[in-house]
């Protein structure tokens, strides 16, 4: 093994093989770093072993909670792009004060006033569909900004085209603008959902079963903290890497074809 | 065809680019404009294909005024072919969905009729076998080719090229004027805005220049060419033909 075995410039790349030598190597050490850290803490399995029913149906419950507000949050995102670029002065306005207070503030401050504030005070105790429904008006601002950048993307030409060929407007953008715009925010709006997945933890405060409050629930039953959190953390790595993967995938896709 | 415009103007901020413009042309089947950049031809295309709205004037296009609201605008657009000089095509279509997107969506064809009605557009053409490939697996001519077919295949009642050539090689640019010599044979009447001065004397039956707001000069185009009364065009045409 030479010394440059390791090295990867774009001039003189590295061996494939190089790549998957050091990827074993890394694995290997670092998970022995963590045993040597950690073996003596991780022993209580067997007591963790018997909350694996709550620990499962939060971890459903977190990707139903993820997934319903990846549907409702797009809708919202998509309605609010369309009202920003409206020619109708108070619905781009709206628009665009939502958005910028929904980015302006942390997603735990809209969970508690979302909860405490406003859903108690008009009698709506459900918490997972508050949670739902917080959760998407918080990522609906975010794909709203996507969809617009998208919207943006789409040059000036294809609009003049679409006119010239006698497209209505409603027609242009079913034919012309959303048929481009959805190629390019794909793998944003993929990257969106995996942070959908990771902020829904941020619910466990409003006492939603999700995936974290089921950790957190089985370390206070337990005293098992490293028990309860590694496999959380593992369970969340499960969900977001493939996501992560697959809008990396999207990524090179797009940059390919145009 | 028979264009006139009426006191036509049209301004942008403080500029105004056709300053009350009085003018009439009656071709047969092609119309030149000509002249300086930034001189407002394309601007009267925009408006002579109801892209754009006058400030204020009428156009009259065989007598008929260009109407005012924009949902009969549309419906003028949708029956004038008009193609640009670049970024016609819709990239996420193929070129047989390009040309059948107005045929289907505009004109109510069904799908079948119009998949036949454009591809017989394409064959003329010679675009048959790039039917499937999308605008970015194309060369810069054959992207204008299919523009044009695309323009043609609503049988328009007119087309108006603004500079389709200009953005592309010579050879492509003879590529793209043989289909415009071709589109002239089968009778649709053209205005055309181009830089190419023997593609104008040879094809056009009337050339207009338009420079400082307004035409300048319209004629027969041998004697623009040959014998140019204004001494503005004069400059113009020596200059353009020096080289
Ligand atoms: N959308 C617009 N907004 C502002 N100014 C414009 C716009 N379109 C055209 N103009 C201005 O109007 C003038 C005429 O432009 P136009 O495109 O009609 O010229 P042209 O004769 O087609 O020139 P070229 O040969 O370079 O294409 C230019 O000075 C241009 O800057
Ligand atoms: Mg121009």
């Amino acid at each position: 093994m030479q010394a440059g075995f390791f090295i990867d410039r774009p001039t003189s790349p590295a061996r494939p093989a190089a790549k998957a030598v050091t990827i074993i190597i890394l694995l290997l050490v670092y998970s022995g770093l963590c045993w040597l850290a950690f073996s003596h803490s991780l022993k209580n399995w067997e007591q963790v072993w018997g909350y694996r029913v709550t620990f499962l149906n939060g971890w459903a419950a977190t990707i139903g909670i993820s997934a319903a507000a990846l549907l409702l949050s797009t809708a919202i995102g998509a309605l609010t792009a369309l009202a920003r670029r409206s020619a109708f002065l108070p619905l781009r306005y709206t628009a665009a004060a939502y958005v910028e207070t929904v980015r302006g503030l942390p997603l735990l401050v809209l969970v508690l006033f979302g909860f405490y504030g406003i859903a108690n005070a008009v009698g709506w105790n459900d918490r997972v569909s508050v949670g739902i429904v917080i959760l998407s008006l918080f990522s609906g601002a975010y794909i709203a900004e996507i969809i617009r950048a998208g919207i943006e993307s789409v040059g000036r030409s294809q609009w003049d085209s679409a006119r010239a060929i006698g497209l209505t407007p409603v027609q242009t953008y079913r034919f012309v603008i959303f048929p481009q715009v959805l190629r390019q925010i794909l793998p944003p709006v993929a990257g969106q959902f995996s942070s959908l997945i990771k902020d829904s933890s941020l619910l466990y405060i409003i006492g939603i079963p999700e995936l974290t409050f089921a950790a957190n629930q089985i370390n206070s039953a337990t005293y098992s903290t490293f028990e309860s959190f590694v496999p959380l953390g593992i369970c969340y790595l499960v969900l977001t890497l493939p996501v992560s993967l697959w809008t990396k995938y999207l990524e090179s896709k797009v940059r390919y074809e145009t | 065809m028979k264009i006139l415009l009426r006191g036509l103007t049209k301004r942008f901020g403080l500029q105004t680019v056709l300053d009350a413009v009085n003018f009439e042309a009656e071709f047969a089947h092609t119309l030149a404009l000509i002249g300086p950049s930034g001189g407002g031809k394309s601007t009267l295309l925009r408006l002579l294909a109801g892209l754009d709205a006058p400030d204020s004037g009428e156009i009259l296009v065989n007598g008929e005024p260009l109407p005012q609201d924009e949902e009969r605008l549309r419906i003028h657009r949708s029956h004038t072919g008009i193609v640009f000089q670049a970024y016609n095509l819709f990239p996420h279509l193929s070129a047989l969905g390009n040309v059948m997107l107005p045929l289907t969506e505009v004109h109510g064809i069904d799908t079948a009729t119009a998949r036949d009605r454009a591809m017989d557009v394409l064959k003329r053409f010679h675009l048959a076998e790039h039917a499937a490939k999308q605008p970015a697996q194309l060369s810069g001519g054959q992207r204008q080719r299919v523009a044009i077919a695309r323009a043609l295949a609503v049988d328009p009642a007119f087309l108006l090229l603004d500079e389709p050539t200009s953005a592309l090689d010579p050879e492509m640019t003879a590529e793209v004027l043989d289909v415009i010599v071709e589109l002239r044979e089968s009778g649709k009447p053209i205005i055309l805005v181009t830089h190419e001065m023997g593609f104008a004397r040879r094809s056009a039956d009337r050339v207009a220049f338009i420079a400082d707001g307004g035409v300048l000069e319209c004629a027969a185009a041998g004697e623009f060419f040959e014998n140019p009364r204004q001494p503005a065009v004069k400059q113009f045409l020596e200059r353009i033909l020096k080289y």
